[in-house]
């Protein structure tokens, strides 16, 4: 092992592949997120090289990768597999060494994974087949308010009076946002009202401990979120620097490990 | 990244002997409808089967052909011939399997049998609600079909003590079938026979324990996907002899794997309870999902239910009705949970799954807390799939692969 020498995380997501680069010091030196497409294998590649590049490093300095996420079969430069609940379970306790509860909501599922003070995993959930509370629900529903997903956040926090959604399912939300929508509601208020919705699928997975850590692309790209979730359960939540990253932290951590 | 190498998994050479008695029992049922050489009675898998054969009956079980539509994976395409006449989606998968399957005229047994063409048809059909109401608007939908009576035991469920009042009713109800069953039959009924057939059922239930029950060696010789398909004696043919002398060859086998410490699964590592009924469709799929991880499903609530130890042919009524009642299924959650702790302890436990299977809330546990609570009381950890017996519309199999691989990592970190 050299100075240069890298350890390589792969998070192939359903909807967007990240990559993370750490030194032997355990910094994240590199990284990468792309949009997963149809071919998992060529993006996971791209991402490396922008990734390695980032980190000044070539392929040569890479001591073992290790691939999570949904597509993580198919990274052909991995020596090694996890799943996505441990590696963000990893990559959380990386930032924030305590026992946490952590949520991730994702493209196409959420997570609520809990550790103890040690980082060991004493339980998880995955949510059901339904879109509900996921980033996929997020995105149907800009469609049909007609409005970018990207603006999404700055709409809700601009919220004077939120909109509550009633039910579970996306579809039947979707005809509620219509109904809203037909009854001269505010969009703002829609929104918050369906970031609401969010929070709330994924308390019902499971009870939050004391300290809580939210991870994953749709808090990165909604941070009003996590000042609703905060309001909610009245207290401090805990964000890494890129949330979005942490499951491929943890891969490189693992990594780090030869594992 | 290479795709994983496929885990060795042993396969059981008594299966041969089985898929036999299991083919003669099908053929002389269908002989018997075709000829109406006997009279043929449809029974609930926890129904009161002894009675029948006692009384001359040639016994269908509509679960079991329920089963067959799911692991032959034609399930899933009858299903929506049943919702269509009113039957959901979210009732029980083999009530919509079979009626479906009926209303579009298949089988999977003329798949499996040649020259076998539809289910016997029934002279009376009989239930028990112990294990759930279901069977019994299935059974009424037949009886209306076919147009011979529809009988029935209704036991009280989710029940801690077993107590002398319901024992004393479902004995009762028993013994009131029997006028019924007389006329269907023309066959009187004898007391001698019927302690016969108890005695012989009981010698299957204990031999079909001491079968499941080889799992508690480290490592086990068996898994819960051959007790899935091994079972099938256990239900269909139970009061019967051939079904003895296949659970001696069977014990026999799994015997000598003991005395040579051969494992079901090579390199048994993890040891895994199943909770919930299996997924027809997915047995293999979930049977290489699991080993390949070094994990060996060993051991189920669902394959016991097929233990009978309170039969006493010295007192048949009382004791078939005790050990109807006992069942795990017809219990009260507190009852349930004093069963699984023993069940964790005896199979040497490491980790439990609890299947919630979506169409069927009589066998899916994990919906009123009760993962939580024997997490919490026994320390090992457990996961909760998603899914159904029989529906495959209601799986998705990509999540159960990553659950059940982040279940097996979480073991893995607490062995060290
Ligand atoms: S116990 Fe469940 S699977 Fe069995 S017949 Fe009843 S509802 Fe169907």
């Amino acid at each position: 092992m050299t100075d240069q020498s890298v350890f390589v995380g792969a998070d192939v997501g359903s909807s967007r592949t990240k990559l993370a680069v750490l030194n032997t010091k355990k910094q994240l030196v590199g990284f990468s997120i792309k949009k997963s497409g149809t071919d998992f294998t060529a993006t996971s590649n791209t991402c490396l090289d922008l990734a390695l590049k980032m980190a000044g490093v070539t392929p040569g300095h890479i001591v073992h990768t290790v691939s999570t996420g949904y597509g993580r079969k198919n990274v052909e430069f991995s020596s090694a597999t996890k799943t996505e609940i441990s590696c963000h379970a990893r990559g959380c306790y990386h930032y924030f060494p305590l026992a946490i509860t952590i949520i991730d909501i994702g493209g196409q599922d959420n997570k609520v994974i809990k550790l103890d003070d040690q980082g060991r995993r004493l339980n998880f959930k995955m949510n059901r087949k339904c879109a509900a509370g996921t980033g996929a629900f997020l995105e149907e529903m800009a469609l049909r308010l007609d409005i970018p997903v990207e603006d999404m956040n700055d709409l809700a926090s601009q919220s004077q009076n939120m909109e509550r959604l009633g039910s579970f399912c996306t579809v039947f939300s979707g005809t509620e946002v219509l109904e809203k929508i037909r009854n001269g509601k505010k969009v703002p208020d829609i929104v918050k009202g369906l970031f609401f919705s969010v929070i709330r699928r994924v308390m019902e997975m499971d009870s939050l401990t004391e300290n809580v850590v939210m991870t994953g692309g749709v808090v990165a790209h909604n941070p009003y979120l996590v000042t609703m979730t905060e309001e909610l359960i009245g207290r401090k939540i805990r964000v890494a620097e890129h949330p979005q990253l942490t499951g491929a932290v943890g891969a490189a951590l693992y990594a780090m490990n030869g594992k | 990244m290479a795709e994983e190498k496929e885990k060795k998994r042993l396969k059981i050479k008594a299966t041969g002997q089985m898929q036999k008695i299991m083919a003669d029992y099908f053929y002389e049922l269908n002989d018997a409808a075709r000829d109406r050489s006997k009279p043929i009675a449809w029974c609930t898998s926890v129904g009161p089967a002894e009675l029948l054969r006692a009384m001359g009956f040639l016994v269908h079980f509509p679960e079991n052909h329920g089963a067959m539509l799911g692991a032959t994976r034609m399930a899933t395409d009858m299903i929506p011939e049943a919702n269509a006449i009113g039957y959901t989606p979210t009732i029980c998968s083999y009530l919509t399997a079979d009626i479906g399957a009926y209303l579009k005229g298949v089988t999977p047994l003329s798949k499996a049998y040649k020259g076998i063409d539809s289910l016997p048809k029934p002279d009376v059909l009989v239930f028990n609600t112990n294990q759930c109401r279901d069977v019994q608007d299935w059974f009424a939908w037949y009886g209306d079909e076919f147009n011979v009576p529809v009988i029935g035991i209704y036991t009280h469920r989710g029940v801690k003590d077993v107590g002398e009042a319901l024992v004393t009713s479902v004995a009762q109800q028993i013994k009131d079938l029997i006028p019924t069953l007389e006329e269907v039959s023309g066959n009187k009924f004898d007391m001698e026979e019927l302690k016969r057939v108890l005695a012989l059922s009981r010698e299957c239930s204990d031999l079909w324990q001491k079968v499941l029950f080889t799992a508690g060696t480290i490592p086990s010789p068996l898994t819960f996907f051959d007790g899935t398909i091994h079972m099938g004696p256990a239900v269909v043919l139970r009061g019967t002899q051939p079904a003895i002398d296949y659970y001696k060859l069977l014990l026999a086998e799994l015997e000598e794997r003991i005395e040579n410490h051969v494992a079901a699964v090579d390199g048994e590592k993890y040891r895994i309870y199943w909770e919930g009924m299996p997924v027809w469709g997915r047995l293999s799929a979930h049977s290489k999902l699991f080993a390949g991880l070094d994990a060996n499903v060993l051991a189920s609530t669902y394959c016991n239910s097929w233990i009978f130890s309170d039969f006493d042919e010295n007192d048949p009524f009382h004791s078939m009705a005790r050990a109807y009642t006992q069942l795990f299924i017809v219990r009260s959650d507190d009852a349930k949970e004093a069963y699984i702790k023993r069940m964790l302890d005896y199979f040497k436990v490491d980790g439990i799954v609890y299947h919630d299977a979506m169409t069927c809330p009589n066998n899916s546990n994990c919906r009123y807390g009760m993962a939580q609570r024997l997490e919490k009381e026994t320390g090992i950890p457990s996961l909760i799939i998603n899914g159904d017996l029989n529906d495959l519309r209601m799986l998705s199999d990509e999540q159960t692969k990553t659950n059940v691989e982040a279940f097996i990592e979480q073991l893995e970190e607490r062995k060290g």
